[in-house]
């Protein structure tokens, strides 16, 4: 087994694999940015060393660098964590140049999914349905025209190094499809410096479900069921949960056993996911395969009782699949919210400070990833996802209750986040009931909030006006704790700890 | 200590004494049974009655919000007696601050000194996070005063400019 890795991460993911290191009795090794000194998972480390300034491409992205401070530590291998190197070949052939175990797939199958038209050529010649339209870049507009009279529209052009919604168009009539291919093009020329284009039929509000994958360097490969991710915003998800609701045990044996295609198609190693878009009546096509961990792994973990990191780790080590297809079992429901440092009352905007305030929530069927704590002043510099909040319960039911529960137990005072969203979700008849797909979370917020940002209920503002009045008679007495609040038991409080400093200071000069 | 407590337009006079360490409240003249324990800094647990209650104060700039359970308040609280109260509230009606939401840089100028604002014009754009957010202004007015340049790094709560 490896005797220690660097994680080439930083936030919650650096923390998890962290902690997955520790409980495999690893020593883990942190790379830090100027502005992340005091990051959680630098506190969490065995090791940890500064990799540069705030900009990604000059530390977490300096291929150089994190090969440097593998070498002076003596990491036998690197968890990429995801984002950030976590899908780049390059990074991937340099680690096994450089003799140092890449927590993932080959440079080789990285190469072949990660361009959207290469993976749907891989597609095409094995079998599996992809949504109707180009599996290569487009050569002209007149093909363009072409292509979608024959699929019909609406119809979407997408980057084949796209994400995150950088180069995507949707096209409803001929007469816009000249512009669209132009800025689309240009788009994807500026975000990933390749304007290679391609089209596809639009599925107009589908579900969004991905299939998890794994496969050991033995040619053993497995799927552990689905997730459901059709809950987005500007293309980025929101809330995951496992199983999905509209997916039954047929349905998710055809799935898997396409997503099992698709990896050993790809010669695909360790951990991946196989993307999917479903149409109303429940036909899927192949979208795409992330080559990495994904943020929302753990509703998998958990309705599978597998720990995804431990097995990544073990695969890379060399191990084989310690089960077979028949041992994976689906069992229960969880609920994944992405917690955001975003200001709901400023349409999401990002909103980075210091945490003067943290609860955090607890009780059965929690699961709380955090790269958060009280005191943190959360950079400006890098994505803001500062959380997960997981919930799991027997059933969907179970798994919502215990959720809207531990969101209301969950506080985090100083910036401003999304949870207040969640409470909205959870909260929604067409969520109760999975009436769901990507277009929901943008219908909701078109909606009118019933919840005003500032409230109006008469018993909450007299008790706000009660504690108002307290905390200005405290002050700054309300720094102490444990006490009855008390502008006298503070006090007596303050002098209780000065004697014990008395006491300690006694003891130090005898 | 009696205090003038506004909520969302609406005000109320707070009474608060603590004879022998317990609290007496009367709130608009109504007598009001009260127990308080502060659970940990800025957390107070609370029992008006028999019902319990979990407040939260939190600073937010120059602002303090209150939150019961998961709602939200933003009073004002003013000490009649208190002589910084009473100049805080004349500020009001002067000139407004246009002040950051958020830890950032300044990316863009839109407006220069002098200019005519109307109410709700983005005068200065923060960048956090890779998004870029315009900070309006609270008034129709002239700006009378840019206090930041282009690619300065500014914190919550920084004023950014004057408008009169």
């Amino acid at each position: 087994m490896f005797k220690k890795i660097l994680i080439a991460n930083r936030g919650e993911i650096a923390v998890r694999v962290i902690r997955a290191c520790h409980e495999m009795g690893i020593a883990a090794v942190a790379v830090y940015s100027d502005v992340d000194r005091a990051a959680l998972h630098v506190r969490k480390a065995d090791e940890a060393y500064p990799i540069g300034p705030a900009a990604a491409s000059e530390s977490y992205l300096n291929i150089q660098k994190i090969l440097d401070v593998a070498a002076r530590s003596g990491a036998d291998a690197i968890h990429p964590g995801y984002g950030f190197l976590s899908e780049n070949a390059n990074f991937a052939r340099a680690c096994t140049e450089a003799g140092i175990k890449f927590i993932g797939p080959t440079a080789a199958a990285m190469d072949a999914m990660g361009s959207k038209t290469r993976a749907r050529q891989a597609m095409e010649r094995v079998g599996v349905a992809f949504v109707p339209g180009t599996s290569r870049g487009l050569e002209s507009f007149e093909q363009a025209q072409q292509v979608a009279e024959q699929v019909g529209y609406p119809v979407m052009l997408k980057a084949a190094a796209g994400g995150g919604g950088k180069g995507m168009r949707l096209v409803h009539a001929a007469e816009d499809l000249k512009s669209a291919l132009e800025s689309a093009r240009s788009e994807a020329e500026r975000a990933f410096g390749d304007g290679e284009v391609y089209i596809e039929k639009a599925i107009i509000n589908p579900r969004h479900i991905e299939m998890q994958v794994l496969a050991d360097e033995h040619g053993n490969t497995v799927y552990l069921g689905e997730r459901e991710c059709s809950l987005q915003r500007r293309h980025q998800k929101v809330v995951e949960e496992a199983p999905s609701p509209v997916v039954d045990p047929d349905m998710r044996r055809r799935m898997g056993e396409i997503a099992v295609r698709v990896a050993q198609a790809a010669g695909y190693t360790n951990a991946g996911t196989v993307e999917f878009l479903v149409d109303q009546e429940k036909n899927f096509y192949f979208l795409e395969m992330n080559t990495r961990l994904q943020v929302e792994h753990p509703v998998t973990e958990l309705i599978t009782g597998l720990d995804l990191v431990h097995l990544q780790i073990r695969i890379a080590n060399g191990e084989r699949l310690p089960f077979t297809q028949d041992d994976v079992k689906v069992r229960g429901h969880a609920i994944e919210c992405r917690i955001y440092a975003e200001d709901p009352d400023n349409n999401y905007f990002p909103s980075p400070g210091k945490i003067t305030l943290l609860l955090l929530p607890s009780g059965p069927g929690i699961r709380s990833d955090s790269g958060m704590y009280e005191g943190w002043t959360v950079p400006m510099d890098y994505d803001p996802l500062l959380a997960k909040l997981i919930g799991y319960g027997t059933d969907r039911d179970q798994a919502i209750g215990r959720l809207t529960r531990a969101l209301n137990e969950y506080f985090v005072g100083g910036i401003r986040t999304n949870i207040s969203l969640f409470r909205r979700i959870l909260n929604h008849p067409d969520f109760r009931s999975a009436k769901i797909d990507t277009g929901f979370l943008d219908r909701m917020l078109k909606q009118k909030n019933e919840q005003p940002d500032f409230q109006a209920d008469a018993e909450a503002t007299e008790v706000a006006v009660i504690a108002a009045g307290m905390f200005a008679t405290l002050g700054s007495a309300a720094a102490g704790a444990g006490e009855r609040a008390t502008r006298d038991g503070a006090s007596v409080n303050a002098e209780a700890s000065s004697n014990w400093r008395v006491a300690a200071r006694r003891e130090a000069l005898r | 200590m009696t205090y003038e407590i506004s909520i969302q337009g609406k005000n109320y006079r707070l009474e608060l004494s603590q004879p022998e360490g317990r609290w007496s409240c009367r709130l608009n003249g109504r007598e009001i049974e009260v127990d308080a324990v502060l659970a940990r800094p800025n957390v107070l647990s609370l029992r008006i009655g028999n019902k319990a209650y979990e407040v939260k104060c939190e600073h937010v700039a120059s602002d303090v919000h209150i939150w019961v359970g998961s709602q939200r308040f933003a009073p004002e609280v003013r000490d009649p007696r208190s002589l910084r109260s009473r100049s805080h509230a004349a500020d009001e009606q002067g000139p407004r601050k246009l002040t950051a939401p958020m830890p950032g840089k300044v990316v863009r100028i839109l407006l220069a000194q002098g200019a005519e604002v109307e109410a709700g014009a983005g005068v200065v754009v923060v960048e956090a996070m890779k998004m870029q957010n315009e900070v309006k202004s609270p008034k129709k007015g002239t700006i009378q005063k840019i206090l930041v340049s282009e690619g300065a790094a500014v914190s919550a709560g920084d004023v950014l400019a004057i408008v009169e």
